[in-house]
């Protein structure tokens, strides 16, 4: 059968000496992500390290005044620590507008920056694909692409990453701590995921055998003024057409600091910092929503079926800006306020 | 005592704490020793042929039993005929296996069968198959020239019936028109449970398939056809089935293989498809619909078109009625009513709940809407004014119709009257608020069915007769049939269902198992009365002595005059007294057809829709649905009623988001699996209020029941995508309705 040799990890170093030794492995975290991918053969590692156990779940402060989330810690402990929904609310949002409860409890922080596309072809070993199979060609390219990127795409790849959290924590800008065969290292969190240029095989920066271990938020995390806005094609268990993450800091009705990130747009977290910049100076007004949104969209690139993601994503930033400086929630849920 | 009247009470499921315990068993949860499993290998490619199987590679892996395909499986029946279950279509029923052309895109190629699923699956992954390709047409669009009239192949399929009037020149001579073509989306039916069926192979020739189907006498039929075998040989068992929706109406691949993988090894076997290999069988196709209304000064209908072309299969001619029901759900004395298909490189589809009514109503729907605002006329009103009184397709009365009382109740429980015509008018902060209304025609049908009862003396009562179970209520609402009728508690009760050992009942579709089961259990159950009575007067001194059938009641575990309620004997002390072990009545009912056949039986529905849009973002939310239904008799006010909530969350899924996506440059459905195919969630759905109104109908059948397993699914798509034209004064016309088309 489908054999793969499955070892639970006994410590950070064994696992990461046990999965440098062995060619075709791969860590596993709450395996939501992992198991399915070998379920439809789109992934076949013969040597599984578990890391689940490992005792890297723990949510604590920093010396610097920021919080630490363990790798391990599930995206439910996560959401719901009090830490994190009173200091971080835009990451408690944002992981609660992800996947279901019962995938929530099982999924890993470490395991949701490691999630891989969505792509309808990615998925099916039918079709072409160039993140799956390097040179086959890519099929979402004049194909059935509504839910790929509008920023950052290549002739070679157009997918998109699907995380809710990590667009918080691309506003939020943790830095990403992981530990290697080269022994530990810490990697911004803009600079963990990338674009698939011509190696769309390649999600993220880490390298070979590298294993996430935490995330360490910075003190600053706009608990007041801030918005996570997800549009999707159902109202739970769906992925983002388009998600924002907006923060604000605001003095009277002046910005100034803003965070802006979007998703389902891109193959990594889409931070836009140079928005951030045209926002921090200006009265929080609509029209200063608006001149950033268009400059945030000014760059997209539709694929056909997607084209509507640019005017989408142009109308949801205002409204997460706009939210976000009002203090009020995402809520384009209706029905906690319908009273008919 | 209470009361053994349970016909129209909210009795909840009998076979309930089974189903959420965990005892009743599936077809994939049959344990037999001794299984091979089968793991089915799916085509790539939409059209060309296959040129090399490389079986022996995985053949040398141990635990490795067989690779069945085109090379190596036996010959089956050689006619169509014996192809051809119940409700096939006309043309040539899918062989799997039997030839190397691919004909569809995920067409069963090989079927790997091995000591263990996992195995099986493994080595599927393995199997290494050369394939010649050749170009490929899916897309119907470009296929419109290729329309054409099917034949009357499919049981069931009433071509549109002749024009009436002039619809053309009324068109055009109408105070106010419309016209317009309508699209939705290609849907799976995609129930809960995965296809599946384990055989127990019983000797030569001789086999028990527990297998997923919604009728086991079709199954039966099929097996015994296909495979030359002896009638006796075969059983067919399916006592729970988790969800059909139409999906198991035909045998579908996975039962064909599966025995036939059985009779081949000698031994019992069981295969489950996958949830992508879900979309590689029947669905619902997607029609292009052309609607033309005009309307007189008054706003009655002057004329009514309706034209469709869908997509069959290269092999089979798929026909549903998706246009009938527009010539008689409206009083209109010039109406045209067009049909069509053309043959695509897909699998054949297959009737989905409610099949082409569902689609018609959404046209037909939609185009009552726009031509309400064409005319200056509210959409609620419009139909009042063109209330048909009689079926103008079949010129006939009908048995009974109460849409007029849905339409009052649904709309007073609705408040539609507060509704302001103008779209956008109704806002609520930054959400548009809009109000929509549809509904539909459904047919009521009897089929023939049999039924046996048995009471033994200690006065318990079986039932049994072999329909299926989709979860409709079937245990349940036969069950309460069977008490009443005896007087008997719901407890001394068991009715069986699901076995071809068992008196034969239709297959369960088409809303008619209440009707036909339902009369044939009611009808032997009043014969075992008349049986218990006989016994009853036997005794000495009996009460009951000189009463006919007619004068007395069975109730609340007794007999007694009807005139005379201290005249009684009780049941179990007759059968105790007896000396008889058992008692048993059996027998079949058909439709009273010279009685029917003078009148257009039906069951009518109309809803009402709030939706809430975001202005901006596009985003909508239903928020309220109120569905008046007129299907005679309600059988169990809370198995129904969880039936109409059902097809309303499915009408708003098809609204809002379901829509099997295929990329045509591969000629596949591509969003295979469920968190691509998306239906609606919990957090989709609000309030859902359902209103049965009265409605007596001694034509249909002796129950008075028009089942209600389909029509509440009517109109609620075009109503949900009529409150979005409401609040946005948007008319998407293709649905579904995403939020790219509100932007
Ligand atoms: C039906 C469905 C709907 C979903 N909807 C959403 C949604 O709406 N929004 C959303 O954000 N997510 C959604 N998800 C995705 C879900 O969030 C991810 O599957 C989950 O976060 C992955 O975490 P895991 O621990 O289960 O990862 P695993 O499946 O265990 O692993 C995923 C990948 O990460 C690697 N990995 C795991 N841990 C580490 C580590 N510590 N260091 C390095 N590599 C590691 C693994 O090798 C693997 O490649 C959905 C998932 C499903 C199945
Ligand atoms: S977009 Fe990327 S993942 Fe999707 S088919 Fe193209 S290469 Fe593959």
């Amino acid at each position: 059968m489908n054999s793969f040799t499955f070892h639970r990890a006994t410590g950070v170093d064994d696992a990461v000496r046990e999965t440098t030794r062995h060619t075709g492995a791969a860590y596993i975290g709450g395996g939501t992500n992992l198991i399915d991918l070998m379920k439809e053969n789109v992934m076949r590692p013969s040597y599984l390290v578990s890391v689940a156990k490992l005792p890297l779940a723990a949510i604590e402060a920093l010396p610097d005044g920021g919080l630490r989330l363990g790798a391990m810690a599930t995206n439910a402990d996560t959401a719901w620590h009090e830490d994190v929904k009173s200091r971080y609310p835009l990451l408690n949002q944002a992981i609660l507008a992800g996947a279901s409860p019962q995938l929530r409890n099982a999924a890993t922080n470490g395991g949701n920056l490691m999630q891989r596309t969505r792509c309808l072809y990615f998925y099916d070993l039918a079709t072409p694909c160039n993140k799956r199979e390097p040179g086959t060609g890519c099929s979402a390219i004049g194909g059935f692409n509504r839910i790929h990127a509008i920023f950052g795409a290549s002739d070679q790849c157009i997918a998109t990453h699907p995380s809710d959290m990590c667009v918080a924590l691309a506003a939020l800008a943790p830095t990403v701590r992981v530990s290697g065969p080269d022994g530990e290292r810490s990697i911004a969190f803009d600079d963990f995921h990338r674009l698939p240029g011509d190696q769309p095989e390649k999600d993220n920066n880490l390298r070979p055998g590298e294993l996430i271990i935490s995330l360490d938020l910075p003190a600053k995390g706009f608990s007041k003024n801030f918005s996570y806005l997800k549009l999707r094609d159902r109202q739970s268990y769906a992925f983002a057409l388009i998600s924002v993450a907006a923060g604000l800091e605001l003095d009277g009705t002046t910005i100034t600091d803003a965070r802006l990130a979007l998703g389902g747009v891109a193959h990594k977290p889409w931070r836009d910092q140079e928005a951030e910049q045209l926002l921090i100076g200006q009265p929080a007004t609509v029209e200063t929503f608006a001149r950033v949104a268009a400059q945030v969209v000014s760059t997209a690139v539709g694929q056909g079926s997607n084209d509507f993601k640019i005017e989408l994503a142009r109308r949801a930033v205002v409204r997460a800006l706009k939210q976000a400086a009002e203090g009020s929630q995402q809520a384009t849920d209706v029905f906690q306020n319908s009273n008919p | 005592m209470s009361t053994t009247n349970y016909i129209g009470q909210a009795t909840s499921r009998v076979d309930g704490p089974a189903k959420v315990s965990g005892a009743a068993t599936y077809s994939a949860e049959v344990h037999l020793p001794n299984l091979a499993y089968g793991y089915v290998v799916s085509s790539p490619i939409a059209r060309g042929k296959i040129t090399k199987i490389h079986a022996d590679e995985v053949l040398a892996l141990p635990g490795v039993i067989q690779v069945f395909s085109h090379e190596n499986v036996p010959s089956v029946a050689w006619l169509d005929k014996k192809h051809q279950d119940q409700v096939a279509p006309g043309g040539s029923p899918f062989r799997a296996l039997q030839s190397p052309e691919i004909q569809f895109s995920q067409q069963p190629v090989a079927m790997v069968m091995a000591e263990s699923f996992e195995l099986a699956r493994y080595a599927a992954s393995l199997l290494r198959i050369e394939y010649e390709q050749e170009a490929h047409e899916t897309n119907l669009e470009t296929q419109r020239a290729k329309g054409y009239e099917p034949g009357k192949g499919k049981t069931g399929y009433q071509p549109p019936p002749p024009p009436r009037g002039n619809p053309d020149k009324a068109w055009e001579q109408a105070a106010h028109r419309m016209e317009a073509e309508y699209v939705h989306g290609t849907q799976h039916h995609n129930p809960m449970e995965l296809f599946s069926t384990t055989v127990d192979w019983h000797g030569e020739g001789k086999i028990t398939a527990y297998d997923k189907t919604q009728g086991v006498f079709n199954v039966k039929n099929y097996l015994v056809g296909v495979f030359g075998l002896n009638k006796d040989d075969v059983r067919v068992v399916n006592h729970f089935v988790g969800g059909g929706f139409g999906s198991g109406l035909r045998p579908q691949y996975s039962v064909y293989l599966a025995v036939l993988a059985a009779l081949e090894l000698r031994r019992p076997v069981r295969l489950t498809l996958t949830r992508a290999q879900m979309f590689s069988f029947g669905h619902r196709p997607q029609p292009l619909q052309y609607v033309k209304l005009g309307t007189n000064p008054d706003g009655s209908l002057a004329a009514l078109q309706h034209h469709v072309l869908h997509e069959t299969s290269h092999f089979e001619e798929y026909t549903e009625n998706i246009v009938t029901w527009s010539g008689m759900l409206y009083q209109c004395d010039n109406v045209k009513l067009g049909y069509q298909v053309a043959p695509l490189d897909v699998f054949t589809p297959l009737d989905m709940r409610a099949p082409g009514a569902a689609s018609g109503s959404i046209a037909l729907e939609i185009a009552m809407d726009e031509m309400a605002y064409e005319a200056g006329i509210d959409p609620l009103e419009l139909r009042l004014r063109s209330y048909a009184e009689r079926d103008q397709n079949q010129d006939k009365p009908f048995s009974s119709k109460k849409l007029r009382d849905c339409y009052h109740q649904g709309a007073a429980k609705f408040g539609w009257e507060k509704r302001t015509m103008a779209p956008g008018s109704m806002r609520e902060g930054n959400m548009l608020v809009g109000w929509g209304v549809g509904g539909g025609v459904w047919d009521a049908t009897q089929k023939k069915s049999a039924a046996k009862a048995s009471i033994t003396a200690d006065g318990k009562l079986t039932v049994l007769s072999g329909s299926g179970e989709n979860g409709a209520g079937t245990y349940t609402i036969m069950t309460q049939i069977a008490a009443e009728t005896l007087g008997l508690p719901l407890e001394a009760v068991t009715y069986q269902l699901g076995d071809t050992d068992q008196p034969e009942a239709p297959l369960q579709g088409g809303s008619w198992t209440a009707a036909s089961v339902g009369t044939a259990v009611q009808s032997v159950c009043q014969d075992l009365a008349g049986k218990i009575l006989k016994l009853a007067q036997k005794q000495a001194d009996s009460p009951l002595q000189d009463a006919k059938f007619e004068d007395v009641e069975f109730l609340n575990g007794q007999i007694r005059l009807r005139a005379d309620h201290s005249q009684s004997v009780v049941i179990r002390d007759v059968l105790q007294s007896s000396g008889e072990a058992k008692i048993e009545a059996d027998g079949s009912t058909t439709p009273n057809m010279p009685k029917q056949s003078q009148y257009s039986l039906h069951s009518h529905n109309v809803v009402f829709v709030e939706v809430k849009v975001d202005e901006d973002l596009g985003t909508v939310h239903v928020t309220r649905v109120v569905n008046a239904i007129a299907a005679g008799r309600i059988l169990n006010q809370k198995t129904a009623r969880s039936q109409v909530l059902g097809s309303v969350v499915w009408g708003i899924g098809m609204a809002l988001m379901e829509e099997t996506v295929i990329d045509h440059k591969f000629g596949r459905y591509m969003n295979h699996n469920f968190a691509e195919y998306h239906v609606p969630v919990n957090a989709d759905i609000r309030d859902i209020d359902v209103i049965f109104v009265d409605e007596e109908d001694d034509i249909v059948n002796p129950l008075g029941v028009k089942g209600i397993g389909e029509v509440g699914m009517l109109g609620v798509t075009a109503a949900v995508a009529n409150a979005i034209y409401h609040a946005t004064g948007k008319r998407v016309r293709d649905l579904p309705i995403t939020i790219d088309k509100l932007l």
